[in-house]
């Protein structure tokens, strides 16, 4: 397959993932702006008003980027884990095992299709919280590469889980267990600066910490970490899933008998 | 000339014990239609899944057109075409959209994908319901779709794994004319079935699989040879009193009109009427009480399992 094949079959899958979340819009794209409406009301206005300033920002500011990278990177996973899954359990993964296409191109035609919805998340969830405050932006560069680099990573993530899963079970394991609580952990709602020296070393273990923190920055330019040392976890962070990805993908992990 | 496919030692064990495929050869030629022929879990469904890379092999090299599978996966696959024996597309994607995007995995742009799409529905009737989503259609245009999606990419090799499995007679037959079709333009085509009169109605070659062994690779005309007697069913058109006897001849009385005659390689038909004529009987109309291929299939999976048997006791 010459690059021009390959680029016609990553821009097919890619957009088959997106004519799948939008067909399906009221499943993925209006509940979270739902909810992120509701916790712009009740944590930035309703007890945000009570709570004073945070990090030198009005509650509802410091809260709204870690909102909204909640809801880039739980969309990002949740789209590749039920899109790959599904066509896992539907046998219609076949459809691309069985061509010619590349198993890099397969695994990038989900992630951009994760990775679509996440940031379309983003942008809705972005529009939604203008109504409720002003975001300066500190820095483009930063607001634009935490964010893409976020959801490449959990898109990645969530292509790991559904290659792995057997049931639907397997898939809301993680998104329950391990995502809603490193995220509500992760410093969206609150600076590590208020936790003690211990819970502090701890948070710091939290990967979510870093990716709300720098997109903080990139937005307020208030950062609770090193924002350089972030970017280049989460870029090794990426680099290393695309190559598990990868290595489950030609192995045919579950895909293949 | 080089084969459409070529299969050497072909093994695959499932965990560390199930041997499927023993180390099978096989080849296939260009412009063939070719039967691959085994009762349930013989090995022709883990054979076609190693061909199209859905079953990892254990041993062994498979070429399409002499293109290696393993050293030119992109290129050999290009050639292939696969029609699996599930429904394996997305139940919610219409149509259209399903063949289309296939045209784009294999790097066909959307323009060229479409018309190929329009192209391939037209021609199996599904060309009405290509705003369809996939699972509202019937068991019959659920096949249909998966051979145009197959298509599409019109490939050189076309592997069908029990293509007309529940499907109705009429469709059957629709289905047999356009592949028929598709072969005499120049496709080969390799399909797996349990209706034996299918591979001897379509097929020139054949490969009986069994135990994960080819048993028997030939052509259906000299493996029809191989069949050493047959048995006629014979409706007379009056009432019958007692079985007719033909010296030389085994028969039986089925009902007051019919009677079958077992008739054994090298027997004369024409000494067979004189004498039924002879006994003032009038036939009306005869034919083969079973399939002549399925009673050689039977026979040839009896014996090879009776040969597999032994060898286990020994």
């Amino acid at each position: 397959m010459n690059y021009q094949q390959q680029w016609v079959a990553l821009s097919t899958l890619v957009r088959k993932e997106i004519r799948r979340f939008t067909r399906i819009w009221v499943q993925t794209l209006l509940p979270p702006a739902i909810t992120m409406a509701l916790y712009f009301v009740i944590f930035g206005k309703l007890i945000g008003e009570r709570i004073g300033e945070m990090g030198g920002f009005d509650y509802i500011q410091f809260v709204v980027p870690g909102l909204i990278m909640m809801a880039v990177l739980t969309n990002s996973y949740s789209n590749v884990t039920s899109s790959f899954f599904s066509a896992k359990f539907q046998r219609s993964v076949e459809e691309l095992l069985v061509s010619p296409t590349p198993n890099y191109i397969i695994l990038l035609g989900y992630c951009l299709g994760g990775m679509a919805r996440g940031l379309a998340v983003g942008v809705i969830v972005t529009v939604l919280s203008l109504f409720f405050t002003q975001l300066p932006i500190h820095s483009w560069l930063i607001v634009v590469s935490i964010v893409t680099l976020t959801a490449m990573l959990f898109a990645l993530a969530g292509f790991i889980n559904a290659v792995y899963a057997n049931t639907f079970d397997d898939i809301s394991i993680v998104p329950t267990f391990v995502l809603t609580p490193l995220t509500y952990l992760g410093g969206v709602f609150f600076s590590i600066d208020l936790l003690s020296e211990f819970w502090q070393s701890v948070a710091r273990l939290n990967p979510i910490l870093y990716m709300v923190n720098t997109f903080r920055y990139g937005l307020l330019g208030v950062s609770d970490v090193n924002v350089t040392g972030a970017i280049i976890g989460l870029v090794v962070c990426v680099l290393v899933l695309f190559f598990v990805a990868l290595h489950l993908l030609k192995n045919g992990k579950r895909l293949r008998a | 000339m080089t084969a459409a496919l070529s299969i050497r030692n072909l093994t695959k064990t499932y965990g560390d014990k199930f041997e499927a495929l023993k180390g099978i050869s096989l080849e296939v030629q260009p412009g063939d239609f070719f039967a691959l022929l085994g009762p349930n879990g013989a090995g022709k469904s883990t054979t076609i899944g190693i061909i199209c890379s859905l079953v990892r092999k254990t041993g062994g090299v498979v070429e399409v057109f002499g293109i290696n599978t393993d050293t030119h996966f992109s290129e050999a696959k290009m050639n292939i075409g696969v029609v699996p024996q599930e429904f394996n597309f997305s139940m919610f994607e219409k149509v259209l959209d399903i063949v289309t995007q296939q045209g784009g995995y294999y790097g066909l742009p959307v323009r060229v994908a479409r018309e190929r799409a329009e192209k391939y529905l037209r021609k199996l009737g599904l060309w009405e319901k290509r705003s369809t989503p996939a699972r509202m259609l019937s068991g019959g245009m659920k096949r249909r779709l998966m051979i145009a999606r197959a298509l599409v990419h019109e490939p050189k090799l076309l592997i069908l794994d029990e293509p007309t499995a529940g499907v109705d007679i009429e469709l059957r037959r629709s289905m047999w004319d356009f592949l028929q079709e598709i072969n005499a333009a120049g496709t080969t085509i390799i399909l797996t079935t349990h209706y034996l009169e299918e591979a001897e109605s379509l097929c020139r070659n054949v490969a009986i699989i069994d135990q994960g062994d080819i048993i028997k690779n030939t052509s259906i005309r000299e493996l029809l040879k191989e069949l050493n007697k047959e048995v006629f069913i014979f409706d007379c058109s009056g009432d019958l009193t007692a079985t007719p006897s033909v010296a030389g001849y085994h028969t039986r009385l089925l009902d007051e009109r019919s009677f079958e005659v077992e008739i054994e390689k090298g027997q004369s038909l024409n000494r067979l009427f004189e004498a039924l004529t002879a006994q003032g009987l009038d036939i009306v109309s005869m034919r083969n009480k079973a399939n002549r291929l399925e009673e050689l299939f039977m026979a040839m999976v009896a014996d090879n399992q009776k040969r597999g048997d032994k060898g286990v006791a020994q």
